[in-house]
């Protein structure tokens, strides 16, 4: 009875989806006001039946009814109840589901906050959305419906996949749903700006916050899913240019290209072609993520299990959603242009170059996923795209933007002589230069050319950043770094601290598989690490062997690590939870293989060396993010339209 | 003006190729067994224990081989189409693969049983013969006691019209089958 | 130097940068570009010299450890053709007899000496491009 009411609820959101979709936006067309006012309520009761079927659905899980068949496949009375809330999102069905929840909480957010524009805006907006909204409902109720039941029900569920049973996983996903599925709101804002004709610096001044929230959700959740990636997987990559990490990457650039667009398009009232454009592309690129995630299309170790007839029709979503916007643009565009001038060395300069930059490193992303695709569909074989050329790829353009970004910071509107900016700046370059070389090889006793590049590129970004805090600090004279100008220099600081890791834990990286018997020593990196025994240990739902290590340097012991090789009882796979022992300066990983007989075990030992500047540098550029959305000048917009909308009710009530 | 539209050519020849890509993706997987005689096993039937079912039983009639167990959720999609063959005069005969005797009857009890009989295999020994990775997964044997094909994942009216009566047909030719009318094949 | 020479000179540098890039990037493209290969294209002499990728499934039975070492050896078949891999270190956890996998390595004389094994994380245990290959020997082999 229950889940019916969880897909009944489903397809009633489906209908006020629609009436979202279409009402407003033919009211705003038409100058209707009563149909603009169907948006926000449209949107508040699309909300409240999506929550009540993700509800419904949750509910099913926490209540073990293994007859909903989705529930039956991915949960099992044994799964820890936090899990089991989890694994809602850990199938297909359910986390189209997910999606659409996510959905419907950015447009009540729009809804919410948009008081202060006008209506008929607003409901392009939500129209927008709606059509969004619309189009992904259907695809869940007739082609991915999480109520399917099964009669009778199961005895028990197949459990959810050992993978996703992790404390990562409550929250790498909803972060990076929150994220590209939130790049639907500047989307939205482009597509209704093209179907008004006007697009001026308060739309950009607008758009910017939301496409920062946005931001700072999809850096958290990319960089959570890297994270956990590292150390659940058990073999402690971070990134591997698979389909589906690029798949979430893509929007990332874009998405970083975009805000960076509307800062000249609030300023100057430039790039306004470009910045739509860049709104239209960074969702398509999250559409195109869904897509390419499951329908099988691409090839991939981590991919959804495949199904065309979904693809088909996530294909046509995207056509529609995409297509429309993209002919839209295509049609209206050039009624936005419009005049304005920076010189050579000048922000709009820079900023320019760094879209031009993150354009070409997504286009090669995208060029190196799709390509095996492409390879493929004209029938010339199977080929995969190897990671040193993503790595190459991506490095070209990203290296040169690093070091403009240190540059770019400081560098005036319109135009700025070359000599002061150079003068500002010879301290960070100073410093940059100089422990850039000399820091690796005192460190690490080696370097290519590469890493010291790279390194000082890193530092570079950091002391750049850095700047002007430390100024205000040291000389305390005019106002204070407003909170967007902070949030630019912390996150900036960030993109350097990520560099730094990325590069030294790249470089440095020790890693090697051997083999060992209890009471063995192995030396590595400085470190010693003791075997001292097997044993079995026992979890709710899995059963494992546990080594036991000894982590010492010199004499000291610095850690026990517990290494597991676990079997999960009712799906009866294997998996591999690594022991890792972190700090700031170097994770240290030991995993177990299997047994290789008389007593001995295969093993791989990891030393990363800065390995936690990667979480540090990315948690920095999110934060950096979060304090720029909540700076003074949103709220005081707020306020200052208030007081005009009061004033304008009181004129009128004179009247 | 051109430059506009440029985004949607690019968008659209991307389309072409998905549509294209999402056309050529086969997801049979063919088993070593194929043209191959049936492996030899026997176990115990899951509603007479002192019965057998084994590589006797199966010679000399065309029919099919599934494999399933309650705890295979993906099974449940088949079984009503598996019942109605069985119905129409298919012999069809289960592989019960690693099992709880009671439950699996249970099974059969509310859901219907469309097997002649079923081998129980609680340890999942004479599945490992035949090649079985997971279930559910289906097998076509011939009258002369070789497999003719495999398929895995759920059975359904397209795949059985698909990659199954063909085959059933070319088996039955000369001297008919008293089912094939019913299955569809005439 | 005037303004328009200034200019020029500068479009032709980018256009050169570009040309240069867009060569540099090309030819990196084809060197990282890895083919795959089936176990009977492998018997019929069609895999290069460089890396590829071999895919097929393990054959049952086949995986032997070298005693003391990290070395292990099985067998990839494409139900056609098979080829012996070897591979020294740790395997992935969803490797098992009768599993579909992928391995990227060369071949040395008669064995394939994997760099890395891979095999895919949900319900579909056989890669597509596996599969297909699977398809194409059967089909070869009927005719």
């Amino acid at each position: 009875m229950i889940p019916e009411l969880g897909q009944f609820a489903l397809a009633l959101a489906l209908c006020l989806a629609l009436i979202q979709a279409t009402l407003p936006l033919l009211g705003a067309a038409r100058g209707r006001a009563d149909w603009m006012a169907l948006a926000r309520p449209a949107a508040a009761g699309q909300f409240v039946f999506v929550a009540i079927a993700f509800g419904v659905l949750e509910y099913g899980f926490l209540t073990d009814d293994f007859s909903i068949e989705f529930v039956a496949l991915h949960s099992n009375s044994a799964l820890p109840a936090f899990y089991k809330f989890t694994a809602a999102w850990g199938g297909h069905e359910g986390s189209m589901l997910f999606w659409i929840a996510i959905l419907a909480i950015w447009t009540m957010a729009v809804a919410a906050f948009s008081r202060s524009q006008p209506d008929e805006f607003v409901s392009r907006v939500l129209g927008v959305l709606g059509i969004v909204s619309a189009g992904i409902i259907a695809f869940a109720l007739l082609t991915s419906n999480p109520f399917v039941r099964l009669t009778p029900a199961a005895f028990d569920g197949n459990d959810l996949n050992p993978l996703l049973q992790d404390p990562g996983m409550i929250f790498h996903p909803p972060m990076l749903y929150l994220g590209y599925v939130g790049m639907s709101v500047p989307f939205a804002f482009a597509v209704a700006a093209l179907l008004t004709g006007r697009l001026d610096k308060n739309w950009a001044k607008w758009t910017r916050p939301w496409t920062v929230a946005a931001w700072v959700f999809l850096t958290i959740g990319i960089t959570l899913g890297s994270w956990w990636a590292y150390y659940e997987l058990g073999w402690g990559g971070w990134w591997f240019w698979d389909p589906v990490e690029n798949s979430s990457f893509m929007p990332w650039l874009m998405a970083t290209a975009l805000l960076h667009s509307l800062a000249v398009t609030e300023r100057r009232g430039i790039f306004k072609s470009w910045t739509v454009l860049l709104a239209i592309g960074a969702f398509s690129l999250s559409l195109l993520g869904t897509f390419l995630t499951r329908s099988g299309v691409i090839i991939s170790v981590h991919a959804f299990a495949s199904d065309p007839t979904r693809g088909l029709f996530i294909l046509a979503i995207l056509g529609l959603i995409c297509g429309g916007a993209l002919l839209l643009y295509a049609m209206r565009a050039r009624y936005l242009e419009a005049e304005g001038g920076f010189k050579l060395v000048s922000r709009e300069a820079f900023l320019m170059a760094n879209n031009i930059l993150f354009v070409i490193a997504t286009g090669a992303v995208l060029w190196g996923t799709l390509n095996p695709l492409i390879i493929d569909a004209l029938g010339l074989g199977k080929i995969s795209v190897g990671v040193p050329w993503f790595n190459i790829m991506f490095l070209l353009p990203m290296l040169p933007l690093a070091t403009l970004l240190g540059v770019g910071m400081h560098t005036a509107w319109k135009q700025m002589a070359a000599e002061p900016l150079l003068h500002r700046l010879r301290w960070p370059a100073a410093i940059a230069v100089v422990a850039g070389i000399a820091l690796p090889l005192a460190i690490f006793g080696t370097t290519s050319v590469l890493t010291a590049v790279a390194v000082t590129i890193g530092i570079w970004v950091c002391a750049s950043a850095a700047l002007d805090p430390v100024r205000k600090l040291i000389s305390r004279t005019g106002g204070p770094l407003t909170r967007a100008q902070l949030g630019m220099c912390l996150a900036h600081f960030g993109v350097g601290v990520f560099i730094l890791g990325a590069t030294v834990a790249s470089a440095y990286n020790l890693e090697f598989d051997t083999s060992a018997r209890p009471g063995d020593r192995i030396q590595a990196g400085g470190y010693e690490f003791v075997f001292r025994g097997l044993r079995t240990a026992n979890g709710a739902n899995f059963v494992a062997d546990e080594g036991e290590f000894e982590l010492r340097k010199g004499d000291d012991l610095i850690a026990v690590l517990t290494p597991q090789k676990r079997v999960y009882r009712v799906q009866q796979t294997p998996m591999t939870e690594a022991a890792i022992n972190t700090n700031l300066a170097r994770d240290i990983f030991v995993a177990l293989g299997e047994p290789l007989g008389d007593n001995a075990w295969s093993l791989r030992i990891q030393v990363k060396p800065l390995i936690g500047f990667l979480w540090l540098g990315s948690a920095l550029m999110a934060l950096g993010g979060l304090l720029a959305v909540t700076d003074r000048r949103y709220r005081l917009i707020r306020q200052e339209q208030a007081a005009t909308n009061a004033a304008a009710q009181q004129t009128i009530g004179a009247a | 003006m051109w430059r506009y539209v440029v985004p949607l050519i690019v968008f659209a020849t991307m389309s072409g190729f998905f549509v294209v890509g999402l056309q050529r993706n086969p997801n049979y997987i063919p088993s070593a067994l194929i043209g191959k005689p049936i492996p030899q096993f026997s176990l115990p039937s899951l509603t007479d224990p002192s019965a057998t079912v084994s590589t006797e039983t199966l010679q000399g009639q065309v029919a099919l081989v599934n494999v399933w167990g309650t705890w295979c959720i993906e099974c449940r999609h088949e079984h009503a189409f598996l019942v109605e063959l069985a119905r129409a005069g298919l012999p069809i005969y289960g592989l019960n693969a690693k099992d709880d005797r009671g439950a699996a009857l249970d099974w059969l009890a509310a859901l219907g049983n469309p097997y002649v009989s079923s081998g129980f295999d609680p340890e999942g020994v004479a599945i490992i013969d035949w090649g079985v990775t997971a279930a559910p997964e289906t097998f076509l044997v011939g009258r002369d006691g070789t497999i003719l094909h495999k398929h895995i994942s759920p059975m359904t009216p397209q795949v059985w019209q698909r990659d199954f009566l063909p085959l059933i047909k070319e088996q039955c030719g000369a001297s008919g089958c008293t089912f094939l009318a019913a299955v569809g094949g005439q | 130097m005037t303004p328009r020479r200034q200019r020029m000179m500068l479009i032709g540098l980018v256009l050169v940068g570009v040309v240069v890039s867009a060569t540099l990037a090309l030819r990196a493209f084809q060197e990282n570009l890895v083919y795959f290969f089936s176990p009977t294209q492998v018997a019929g002499g069609e895999a290069p010299e460089r890396a590829f990728r071999l895919g097929g499934m393990v054959v049952e039975k086949s995986v032997q450890r070298e005693p003391g070492s990290l070395t292990v050896h099985f067998v990839l078949t494409d139900f056609a053709n098979t080829v012996p891999v070897s591979y020294t270190g740790l395997l992935p956890d969803l490797f098992r007899e009768g599993q579909g996998i992928v391995a990227i390595g060369q071949l040395q004389g008669e064995t394939f000496v994997a760099d890395e094994v891979l095999a895919k994380h949900d319900e579909n245990y056989m890669p597509p491009e596996v599969a297909e290959a699977v398809a194409k020997a059967r089909g070869a082999e009927t005719q």
